[in-house]
């Protein structure tokens, strides 16, 4: 009994000590759960048959994804390498400590010059202008627009446009035609509504839809190195966007008050909406006859300009970070090597990546690729960010109280809401002494 | 006292054999579950009552510095806090009524000799057994505006449930009373059947009338029953997270669980979310300690 007791224990040590040396080896890259995590997954599958080290991408949904990785981080867990973290968390992870540095990965491999200069800005650089890396980036993305061709080319809607507006239907150009577009299809009667956004208000759901009107009106959130934000997100041009993006919200289907990126990809496929917002990554579903019947009729167009010709879009993606807690520091470099090359690059676009390569990007090739690829191109040359601070959250805490109760609710009146926004903006970064 | 209510060792038993003695095997028993209540229970509840004097940020290396009350100050200063504490206060109150006069009505219903009996009051109670977060996501369906099974029912076309800032709690707090209304129905049942029957039958002769028999003979001998499925109920409402989080984002659903939690984990405010957690914890003992006096008091009687 006692050897086989002995022999079982041995047996089971053995087996520890040799998965312990395999899982050496082996790369975890952490992920929220969509489908890019998808096509990296079959990218980095393709590492594998070439060094034999094996990459898996971890996934976990979209809502917990924040919460799980932060966890993670502040238990100093080693359970992954790397991970595809949201823009935001730059200040939080950095300042945390969390991430390992890149700068001098970026001077040794020059990829600052590899990738688009605002996915540097964004996805990599903390603080702002400090030429200090933290992610390499890759997955670009960014909010634009789906629209219902087949709506917008029928003859009859053309010319009923036409007579209304006085001037011809066609994918807008400005934020006041899209509304005039949205106001015209929104026909309740007929089961048909104007158009489809942001409205969820946990996380950066909303917020993100606001920026969009935001930054194309001319406004800003505030001035990232001083930290001042009176006079900035309540500036007269944030108020009239802001009471464009409530106009919008009168458009939008019964129910429309919590929604996001699957609320909003389902008002095209259910055939509900004229014009929906959306992130890029999400408009490979929509191409998809399997998933959505309207694919042939689906066409997508750039965040339109705001009124004095802005045009801006709320950037989303994200950046590859090697976490300081991993045991696999130099493997998963290595592995980064390879990511920015100019052949993995084009391999990750092919494969329904968006990436971030500036030559991949302003390839023919790559444009024209897709039908959404080139309003992607043009929208990543012209894309602003929310706050990268570490205490983001609480910042995006204050905006969803302030903004969800004007835009859904119909409280007070969109200068009183933003004013409140800059004071209660004021206050945080006041507590944790920025701009002092 | 203990050693009186305690069965002594059988002496030819396999335990005894082996030497062990009848304090022994208790403590064997006792002795891990209040080591795992200390390590998982009470070093917290003692850590972050410290944590809450302080301006902790778990997702930072930045030390605690001591803060004092200042915590406290900020949170009970906050009109947004106030407000999650008046939207809970509501919501607890419409959900545990709710429950006790379905509940109730339903026990009521059942406490007569009917067919399938048995069956009818096992099927009542399958709403109980499901997960919280199942129940929302069953219920978000069905409160759907352009697909849900409820306006089709009701007619009421494309009458929004959960996106409606004045209609949202109140759809939370049906689900509610949909989930636990068969646990108030269960404990009423249970003390519907312990009152004497001779009761009755006393307040027949005496001609007394069935409002005066509810209120004289029924209700008096189920109260303290009924309190008790009341605590409980109270208790699991005010902290009601998962129905809430699952089924609505509205601001006038946030009730004080999911801010703390978005404080916590999404902010990772740790002190003040520890602060805050400490707030509640106050309340609820408090709202607890209330229904027990009185729970006291209904026995007394």
């Amino acid at each position: 009994m006692r050897t086989t007791l002995n022999g079982m224990l041995a047996g089971v040590a053995f087996g520890a000590i040799s998965a312990s040396s395999a899982l050496a080896e082996d790369l975890v890259i952490f992920w929220a759960e969509w489908d890019p995590a998808n096509y990296l997954q079959e990218l980095v599958n393709e590492y594998e048959e070439e060094t034999g080290i094996s990459v898996t991408v971890e996934t976990t949904p979209w809502s917990d994804f924040q919460t799980k990785a932060f966890t993670e981080f502040n238990a100093r867990g080693s359970a992954y390498d790397m991970i595809v973290g949201d823009s935001q968390w730059l200040g939080a992870a950095s300042e945390g400590s969390h991430y390992v540095e890149m700068t001098d990965f970026f001077a040794k491999h020059g990829v600052a010059d590899i990738m688009a200069p605002a996915t540097v800005k964004y996805y990599a650089e903390y603080p702002g202008n400090s030429k200090r890396y933290w992610a390499i980036p890759a997955e670009g993305d960014a909010v634009g627009w789906s629209y219902r061709k087949d709506w917008f080319e029928d003859p009859a809607e053309m010319a009923a446009f036409k007579t209304k507006y006085g001037y011809d239907l066609a994918p807008p150009a400005t934020w006041a035609q899209m509304t005039d577009i949205a106001e015209f299809f929104h026909r309740p009667d007929e089961d048909r509504y104007g158009i489809a956004i942001y409205t969820d208000n946990s996380y950066d759901a909303m917020v993100m839809g606001v920026e969009n009107a935001l930054f194309s009106y001319g406004a800003e959130l505030g001035d990232f190195e001083t930290y001042e934000v009176e006079g900035f997100v309540n500036s007269d041009k944030a108020v009239a966007a802001l009471e464009n993006y409530k106009k919008l919200y009168g458009f939008t289907p019964p129910g429309w008050a919590k929604t996001f990126f699957v609320e909003n990809n389902q008002a095209i496929t259910e055939g509900l909406v004229a014009m929906s917002m959306n992130y890029f990554a999400f408009f490979p579903a929509l191409l998809n006859e399997a998933t959505n019947p309207h694919a042939a009729n689906t066409g997508f167009f750039a965040n339109p300009a705001g009124p004095d010709g802005d045009q801006y879009a709320a950037l989303g993606g994200q950046g590859i970070s090697v976490i300081k807690y991993s045991e696999n520091q130099e493997e998963s470099m290595k592995f980064l090597e390879w990511f920015i090359k100019d052949e993995t690059q084009k391999r990750w676009a092919e494969l329904g990546g968006y990436t971030a390569s500036a030559a991949v990007l302003e390839s023919e090739e790559f444009r024209t690729a897709t039908p959404y690829n080139e309003a992607f191109y043009q929208t990543m040359f012209k894309v602003k960010d929310f706050w990268a601070v570490p205490e983001f959250a609480e910042l995006l805490t204050s905006a969803n109280q302030r903004l969800y109760p004007f835009i859904i609710g119909d409280e007070g009146t969109a200068k009183e809401t933003l004013g409140a926004l800059a004071a209660d903006w004021t206050a945080t970064f006041k507590k944790y002494g920025r701009g002092q | 006292m203990p050693s009186e209510v305690m069965i002594r060792l059988d002496p030819k038993s396999r335990a005894a054999a082996k030497g062990l003695n009848d304090l022994t095997i208790r403590n064997l028993f006792i002795i891990p579950t209040i080591v795992f209540l200390i390590v998982f229970n009470i070093f917290p509840l003692l850590y972050s009552l410290g944590y809450s004097f302080t301006d902790f940020r778990a997702s930072t290396n930045a030390p605690a510095n001591f803060v004092g009350l200042q915590n406290y100050r900020d949170l009970l200063n906050d009109p947004f806090i106030w407000k999650n504490f008046s939207i809970t206060a509501k919501y607890v109150l419409i959900s545990v009524t709710g429950q006790v006069i379905v509940g109730f009505g339903l026990a009521m219903l059942l406490n007569r000799s009917i067919p399938a009996k048995g069956l009818i009051t096992t099927l009542m109670l399958l709403p109980m057994m499901l997960s919280m977060a199942v129940v929302g996501l069953f219920w978000k369906l069905l409160y759907d505006p352009n697909f849900g099974i409820i306006n089709y029912f009701l007619g009421l076309g494309k009458f929004e449930w959960l996106a409606d800032p004045d209609m949202a709690l109140y759809a939370i707090a049906i689900v509610d009373i949909w989930m636990w209304a068969p646990f108030v129905m269960l404990l009423s049942l249970a003390g519907l059947s312990a009152v004497p029957k001779h009761l009755y039958e006393a307040a027949e002769i005496d001609r007394a009338g069935s409002f005066y028999t509810f209120f004289r003979i029924t209700l008096p001998l189920v109260a303290p029953i009924l309190m008790i499925a009341i605590i409980f109920r109270t208790m699991e409402a005010f902290k009601t997270f998962d129905l809430a989080y699952v089924l609505s984002s509205q601001p006038n659903t946030e009730l004080i669980a999911i801010r703390l939690y978005k404080m916590a984990f999404q902010e990772w405010q740790t002190g003040m979310s520890s602060a805050f957690a400490y707030i509640v914890l106050i309340m609820v003992v408090a709202i607890t300690n209330i229904y027990v006096k009185y729970l006291n008091k209904v026995k007394a009687r």
